[in-house]
């Protein structure tokens, strides 16, 4: 969800879309109630060793965690105020569990796969006429756009500090959402220039 | 629907999903539900992009979040969450992102689109939210009315920035492009 794909092949490259999906939903209703931070850390150790094994380049990818980290300490901070620093590591530690887990799971999975994977479930939706093939289409999309919004208003942010040397400011929103109305009619045209256009053009 | 309507869907969904990362406030007296901005991403849905594709942006992201990815507010993902004491919020996205894009296109006639867009969002991202989610969420939980009402008087403040922070959002995008009927 977070970052893109990884081209260098891995073992985890080679399972299953749909088990990875399934085990990554599965992993997420499990660890939510946990309460208990030694069952967490495990968690965790077990995340950073499926990183470990899917070599180098998947660990050099754990990078992208620093743009959590100021999120990570408001966090801390706000539970260590109310007086629960348990609770607080425990979040903490959910959290970068879970965003580590999900990450590693879109790092090694194209899209088309994913795609597939999707579909059995969706096929159960036809009857109440719904198209699966589009939502499939429909929900990894989103996915894949959220780390280019998150890019482009990164790229802004810069350009504004270079531009004042000073912090983004709230300004920065009304441009980034414009460019994202313009970004909708683009992907339009890369969906008509695919062949999208017919199916949907009624009402 | 033509495909235009389908990328600014899409492209709101991912906004929402965006507006998860500002991580979620906890406070005891709230009684467990978070004060996220993904409210705010729902209102400014309904808003800048219509009443209808708005909450079809909201059903999309809510089609994500059951299918395991964790974009709500803190994280969480998955089915899951469709059951827990908050899934009453989730289930009025739609409703909210609807009733917010109402709002404002019969306001912004009348008044202005800052004061539209203020009114519109806090029906719908504080009225609507909570008068679906907390009932749920008592009722999942065994509260009584009387919590209730304090659960929603304690997310009032939180609530009305919000709707100040979409119309000013509004108001930004506003000065840059047309707002509402795309």
């Amino acid at each position: 969800m977070i970052s893109g794909y990884l081209s260098q092949e891995t073992w985890l490259h080679r399972v299953p879309a749909g088990s990875k999906l399934i085990g990554l939903g599965v992993t997420t209703m499990l660890v939510f109630p946990v309460q208990d931070w030694r069952i967490l850390v495990a968690g965790l150790v077990a995340v950073l060793a499926l990183y470990a094994s899917a070599g180098w380049p998947a660990v050099r990818r754990m990078g992208f965690l620093k743009a959590f980290l100021p999120m990570l300490a408001i966090v801390f901070g706000l539970h260590v105020f109310t007086g629960d620093w348990v609770a607080g590591a425990n979040t903490i530690l959910r959290l970068v569990m879970m965003i580590l887990l999900a990450d590693l799971v879109s790092m090694t999975t194209t899209m088309q796969q994913m795609m597939n994977a999707l579909m059995p479930v969706l096929r159960l939706l036809r009857p109440i006429g719904i198209n699966p093939e589009k939502v499939a289409l429909a929900v990894s999309l989103v996915i894949r756009f959220v780390p280019v919004l998150g890019a482009n208003w990164q790229a802004r942010s810069e350009a504004w500090r270079a531009r004042t040397g000073r912090k983004p400011s709230w300004r920065l929103i009304g441009p980034f959402l414009v460019e994202t109305l313009r970004m909708a009619d683009q992907v339009a045209e890369a969906l008509d220039a695919r062949g999208f256009a017919r199916s949907t053009q009624k009402g | 629907m033509g495909l235009r309507d389908i990328g600014l869907i899409l492209f709101f969904a991912a906004i929402i999903a965006l507006l998860g990362l500002v991580p979620p406030l906890h406070h005891p007296m709230l009684g467990g539900v978070p004060v996220t901005a993904q409210g705010m991403g729902v209102t400014l849905a309904g808003i800048l992009i219509g009443s209808r594709k708005g909450a079809v942006a909201a059903i999309v992201f809510l089609v994500a979040v059951a299918f395991g990815f964790p974009l709500l507010a803190g994280g969480r993902g998955g089915l899951s969450v469709f059951t827990g004491p908050t899934a009453g919020f989730l289930f009025a996205f739609p409703l909210a992102a609807f009733i917010t894009g109402v709002l404002f296109q019969s306001l912004s006639w009348r008044m202005g689109g800052f004061l539209a867009a203020f009114l519109a969002a806090f029906v719908g991202g504080y009225v609507v939210l909570n008068l679906i989610g907390i009932p749920v969420m008592a009722w999942l939980t065994d509260k009584t009315v009387r919590q209730a009402v304090e659960i929603a008087a304690g997310l009032l403040p939180g609530g009305l920035i919000k709707a100040l922070g979409t119309a000013i959002i509004v108001y930004l995008v506003a000065g840059l492009e047309p707002v509402g009927r795309r």
